[in-house]
């Protein structure tokens, strides 16, 4: 692991170095600035013109009616958009539906991961391979996955009708197209495709409990139950907070999945936020309307991201905000 | 061991058993039907979608193999997802370097700008995105997937390395200093070397990340030249929708990479995946 260096070059370079201090660190300061722009210009060039630079951007065109034609907007509107936005049933859908889907993943989708996570904590033989299979969703393509599930959930041709006729129902659900399922239908392909990553991120976290305090319970005579509600509950509580709080941040900028399984249908029915987004703007040329619809949603992600860090992860180790995106990509 | 314990233990486990199986059939059943349906007709889709192919059938999977359109978006997306992954890592690593061996003034302040950039989602910034490829007439080139791509991983690449390289003791880079080398040679001769885990890691995520990337990908390459397997599923799909049995094979072959990939580097596409979740 270590560089080679040629030998021989020790007492050269040390007697050097004592003879000539001061011209050396001269010299040496003006070189750092030369070398710390070369360190640092190809991530900050990098980063402002594709990151900073469309992001301003995005603000600023939030502002006016364009449609993204013929070098910049110019028809300034003021708040408009976000005016036009509160009253639009489909960004108000949007909402509902993330709530809806942040509700039923702390409800239904964190407990299962927790549950597995429990029960792979402890010793049998074979649970390497289940906790291996339960990641599998997981590292799949989003898109790739929802190609597959609008299969499964096709009508006439699809396994889950099929199923339902092996178990003795006939006929065809909508499961895709009738808007009174079609979220839950997307929240279980959610939970299929997400419970691995929280089930890992939960296993860890189970595994950085001291076995030393379950045993010194055990001496004091606590039963199961008790060790569980008593340390491993309280005890999981970080890993718990930022579980939740990756599941949220994606449920606001899901799009792949519902997407290519739906495309937001049936009449908006599951669509989500960024969808909204790319329909305004990349199908309907409204740019200035999507652009103050993409700037919702980062205020809601940061928004989320100050309360939840002020009031809930403040308990836990400081630096959680700035570490914890890298989730779901 | 007593009977009782034994007994206890065997029930414990059958319990156990029971709902780990459960979890599996839900988790495996999808890609099961995936994976035999590629190997069905349609006749034995609509009649026999539950059980196993008969005859089994290998077309639909040499059919694929055979066209050229598959090989060259698995070839564009090794492409892009390796040039991505370059550049982050490279771009990060020289800049988390900085920020964790030397002090200069603004430091922090271009530390938290950097960081910072966590907070924007992607999906923010992909229309003006867009507009800018435009202009500078990026779009159908991989580099407007590539650049985009990689500026967005840098905030959790240089979070990541920087505190990595934070945690190198200051001996290691005063006997590199000592032995005459420069913060280049220090940093490409040594420091690289001894980050080899904590890379593997950053390479990782940057190499998923580009490889399941799809948004941007969509509206960057509207011609086919250089579009990603990600497109491509969907687009076959559009193509082949009275052929489920093909299409099913078409989805198999585009999830065995990273079938593959997870089977030979299971620990570090785990450890990568879950790092941003955990690392703070």
């Amino acid at each position: 692991m270590t560089a080679t260096r040629p030998p021989g070059r020790v007492s050269a370079h040390a007697g050097r170095a004592a003879n000539k201090v001061t011209p050396r660190s001269r010299r040496g300061r003006r070189l750092a600035g030369a070398t710390l722009a070369a360190f640092i210009s190809p991530a900050l060039v990098l980063f402002a013109l594709f990151v900073l630079v469309p992001v301003l951007f995005a603000a600023y065109i939030a502002f006016f009616r364009w449609n993204g034609l013929g070098g910049m907007p110019t028809d300034f509107v003021g708040l408009d958009n976000f005016r036009t936005m509160l009253g639009d049933e489909v960004f108000l859908g949007d909402l509902w539906r993330i709530g809806l889907i942040t509700v039923l993943s702390i409800v239904v989708q964190l407990p299962m991961a927790f549950g597995l996570a429990m029960l792979l904590h402890q010793k049998f033989p074979g649970r390497t391979a289940f906790r291996l299979l339960f990641f599998v969703p997981y590292i799949l393509t989003e898109a790739v996955t929802a190609v597959l599930f609008r299969l499964i959930f096709s009508p006439r041709r699809g396994f889950a009708d099929a199923f339902l006729a092996g178990l003795g129902f006939d006929g065809s659900v909508g499961w895709l197209s009738d808007r009174s399922i079609v979220m839950f239908v997307i929240f279980g392909i959610l939970t299929w495709k997400f419970f691995g990553f929280h089930m890992i991120l939960y296993l860890a976290g189970r595994q950085n409990i001291p076995e030393e305090l379950y045993e010194a319970a055990r001496v004091d005579g606590a039963t199961g139950k008790q060790l569980f509600w008593h340390i491993t509950v309280p005890l999981m509580g970080p890993t718990v907070r930022i579980t939740v709080f990756l599941s949220v941040i994606g449920t606001v900028q899901l799009f792949d999945l519902v997407y290519v399984l739906t495309k937001g249908g049936p009449f908006h029915a599951s669509e989500s936020l960024a969808i909204t987004m790319y329909e305004q703007g990349f199908v309907r040329n409204q740019i200035g309307y999507a652009s103050a619809l993409s700037i919702a949603m980062f205020l809601i992600s940061l928004v989320f991201a100050l309360i939840y860090q002020r009031y809930v992860l403040s308990r836990d180790t400081q630096g959680a905000l700035t570490t914890t995106a890298g989730g779901r990509s | 061991m007593s009977v009782s314990t034994v007994r206890a233990k065997l029930l414990r486990n059958t319990g156990f058993y029971i709902a780990a199986f459960a979890a599996s059939i839900f988790v495996a059943t999808p890609i099961l039907f995936a994976l035999l349906g590629g190997f069905k007709d349609n006749q034995q889709l609509r009649e026999n979608a539950m059980g196993l192919p008969n005859p089994w059938h290998a077309e639909n999977y040499l059919d694929v193999l055979a066209d050229e359109t598959f090989w060259r978006q698995l070839v564009n997306s090794v492409v892009i997802a390796l040039a991505t992954t370059f550049i982050v890592v490279a771009a990060a690593a020289a800049v988390a370097f900085v920020f964790a061996r030397f002090a200069f003034r603004g430091r922090e302040a271009l530390f938290t700008l950097f960081a910072a950039g966590m907070m924007f989602p992607f999906a923010v910034a992909v229309l003006p995105l867009f507009i800018i490829l435009r202009t500078f007439e990026m779009l159908n080139s991989p580099l407007g997937v590539i650049l985009p791509q990689a500026a967005f991983g840098l905030p959790l690449t240089i979070i990541i390395l920087r505190s990595f390289f934070n945690q190198i003791p200051a001996e290691v880079e005063e006997a590199a200093t000592i032995d005459g080398a420069g913060p280049w040679r220090f940093f490409a001769q040594i420091l690289l070397p001894m980050s080899r885990p904590v890379l593997a890691t950053v390479s990782v995520l940057a190499l998923v990340g580009s490889w399941n990337s799809y948004l941007l990908p969509l509206v960057v390459l509207s011609k086919p030249t250089w579009q990603t397997l990600p497109l491509g599923v969907t687009q076959f799909q559009g193509e082949y929708a009275t052929e489920t049995a093909k299409v099913l094979a078409f989805v198999m072959l585009a999830m065995l990479p990273a079938l593959i990939f997870y089977a030979f580097a299971e620990r570090q596409l785990i450890s990568g995946l879950t790092s941003g979740g955990t690392k703070g």
